[in-house]
């Protein structure tokens, strides 16, 4: 038994794997040369090769949102696109959202709001929420909802949340609050 | 997730270029759907021809005074188009009601219509599936099927298309323009997706070979009375048990044209053409919408665990075709 699995492990070790790129990946302003494989996703590169671990990976399927970054100013999910996909996109990821010590608004809204808990989805709730702002699609409560549906958040906050988007948007003079 | 080699290409003629040289080789657009079959290893492709930058990224409108969608614009960009919105609102509702806000940001047009089954048998590969290995079985069968076929089922797959903005393009009568080593070719939508026969693991009348350009939609739209209802076991960010895309022409109350597409019901979007013409000269009224119903679902079998969904089916087609008449709120 022993031997067949060394025999098998040994077999793997032996097959080449397919040469890494050199993919230049703009995040958060600043440009970075990462030597990395394929089938590395947006999310893997940005927590295991830039130690950008605010972005995080809850389900790795599209499923949970806790991946969320914005890409040329769009929210998609770090999680099913890869790494070498967004070569020369502009990636805007939790990290890169306050300026200096000045936090983005949305961040000091889930700050007033009280809008987590754990805070496990919060990175990925705010990076949504900045995303659903610029696309100015959000004209009611009903609509932050179903907008933000793609954000899931295992412990329920979803109430002061909505209350901390709805903030931000009334901040911004949306007529979405009139 | 298996290792495998990464192209960009630029130009259609070299993804094609690309793909004559490696046929083993898959086209990666959004990846939503591809990346995530790879990660559970149902997809192994040792190549991709990452086709994301083609110059297949407008809407434009077609000599027929119909619409051209890229086969690379996102599904959002398409469902918010002002064009869109204006003249084929059942395109936007289908799209809007599917994913999330990111997914549809990265999904796309091409994409959309290729993404496969969710049956959860075709995702786990310690289980027998036709689907994804021709031969091994089917356990949906006799496993747990809520979410599987009533129509057009064969012995050896029960799964249902999951796309929602393919079962409004059926609806609309749009058209597939597809490119491939033999030239340019047009595929209509009703005829695109496959019923299962003996072939479940072939999904689309597309070749492995072939890329989609771009969707075109007729001058027609329905753009006044139309709805797309969707059912499901939450409100949101799920995906459908039953879907109706519903859409009429009137002339007062009399129903001058009509067309019917279900979703969650079978392999690919549901149509009768005989169900429609069943309408013509009616008046829009819940009698007339039930019998319609009756027709659409004519033969449906359940399989146990989903017999639910013929009864849901018949109601969502009623309410509907009453929301598309407007003699029902869109709830
Ligand atoms: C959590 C979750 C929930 C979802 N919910 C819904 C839902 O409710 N309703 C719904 O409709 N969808 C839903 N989806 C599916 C989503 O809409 C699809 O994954 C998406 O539309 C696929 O498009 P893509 O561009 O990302 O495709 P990709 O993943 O890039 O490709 C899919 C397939 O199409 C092929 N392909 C792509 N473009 C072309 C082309 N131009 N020519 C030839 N081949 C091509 C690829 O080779 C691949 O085989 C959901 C997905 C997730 C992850
Ligand atoms: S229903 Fe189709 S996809 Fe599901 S297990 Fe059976 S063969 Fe596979
Ligand atoms: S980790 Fe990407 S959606 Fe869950
Ligand atoms: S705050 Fe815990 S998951 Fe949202």
């Amino acid at each position: 038994m022993q031997k067949t699995a060394e025999k098998e492990n040994l077999e793997k070790a032996s097959v080449a794997l397919p040469p890494t790129h050199t993919v230049t990946l703009k995040v958060n302003n600043t440009e970075k040369q990462l030597q990395l494989a394929p089938w590395v996703s947006l999310l893997d590169a940005l927590r295991e090769y830039l130690g950008l671990t605010g972005t995080k990976k809850g389900c790795d399927h599209g499923q949970c949102g806790a991946c969320t970054v914005l890409v040329n100013g769009r929210r998609i999910n770090s999680c099913l696109t890869l790494a070498i996909m967004e070569e020369g996109n502009d990636i805007t990821t939790i990290e890169g959202l306050a300026k200096g010590d000045a936090l983005h608004p949305m961040q000091e809204a889930f700050i007033q709001h009280d809008a987590y808990q754990c805070g496990y989805c919060t990175p990925g709730q705010i990076c949504s929420a900045v995303g659903l702002l610029s696309e100015g699609k959000a004209k009611n409560e009903h609509d932050i909802k179903e907008l933000m549906s793609g954000n899931i958040c295992r412990c329920g906050a979803y109430t002061n949340i909505v209350a901390a988007v709805q903030d931000v948007m009334q901040q911004k003079g949306d007529p979405a609050n009139e | 997730m298996n290792s495998f080699t990464y192209f960009r290409a630029h130009e259609v003629a070299a993804a094609l270029t690309e793909k004559a040289t490696a046929p083993q080789a898959k086209f990666i657009a959004g990846g939503t759907n591809l990346t995530d079959l790879m990660k559970v290893n149902v997809e192994q492709p040792h190549h991709l021809i990452d086709i994301r930058r083609l110059p297949l990224n407008k809407i434009e409108e077609t000599e027929e005074n119909g619409l051209r969608l890229g086969a690379l614009v996102t599904n959002a960009d398409t469902a918010y188009h002002p064009l869109v919105e204006s003249r084929y609102p059942l395109l936007a509702k289908a799209i809007l009601a599917g994913a999330s806000a990111q997914l549809r940001n990265m999904a796309t047009n091409g994409g959309n219509p290729l993404q496969r089954t969710r049956c959860y048998y075709f995702y786990d590969t310690a289980t027998a599936c036709n689907k994804r290995e021709p031969g091994s079985g089917c356990s949906a069968l006799n496993g747990y099927n809520r979410i599987h076929a009533i129509l057009g089922t064969s012995e050896h797959c029960i799964a249902v298309h999951p796309s929602d903005m393919a079962v409004a393009l059926t609806a609309l009568d749009a058209k597939v323009n597809v490119t491939g080593p033999q030239g340019e070719r047009v595929i209509p939508f009703p005829e695109f997706h496959r019923l299962p026969g003996d072939t479940p693991n072939i999904d689309t009348n597309l070749s492995p070979d072939e890329i989609i350009t771009a969707i075109d939609l007729p001058t027609k739209g329905f753009a006044e009375n139309n709805a797309y209802l969707k059912l499901r076991d939450r409100t949101s960010y799920a995906f459908a048990l039953v879907s109706v895309a519903a859409a009429l022409e009137l002339e007062g109350n009399i129903i001058k044209e009509a067309r019917i597409a279900l979703g969650g019901v079978a392999h690919k979007p549901w149509r009768k053409p005989e169900a429609e013409a069943q309408l013509v000269g009616k008046e829009a009224n819940p009698e007339n919408f039930a019998q319609v119903a009756e027709t659409l679902l004519a033969g449906a079998q359940g399989f146990g665990h989903n017999n639910f969904k013929i009864e849901l089916a018949k109601r969502a087609i009623v309410r509907a075709l009453l929301q598309a008449a407007k003699m029902e709120e869109i709830s």
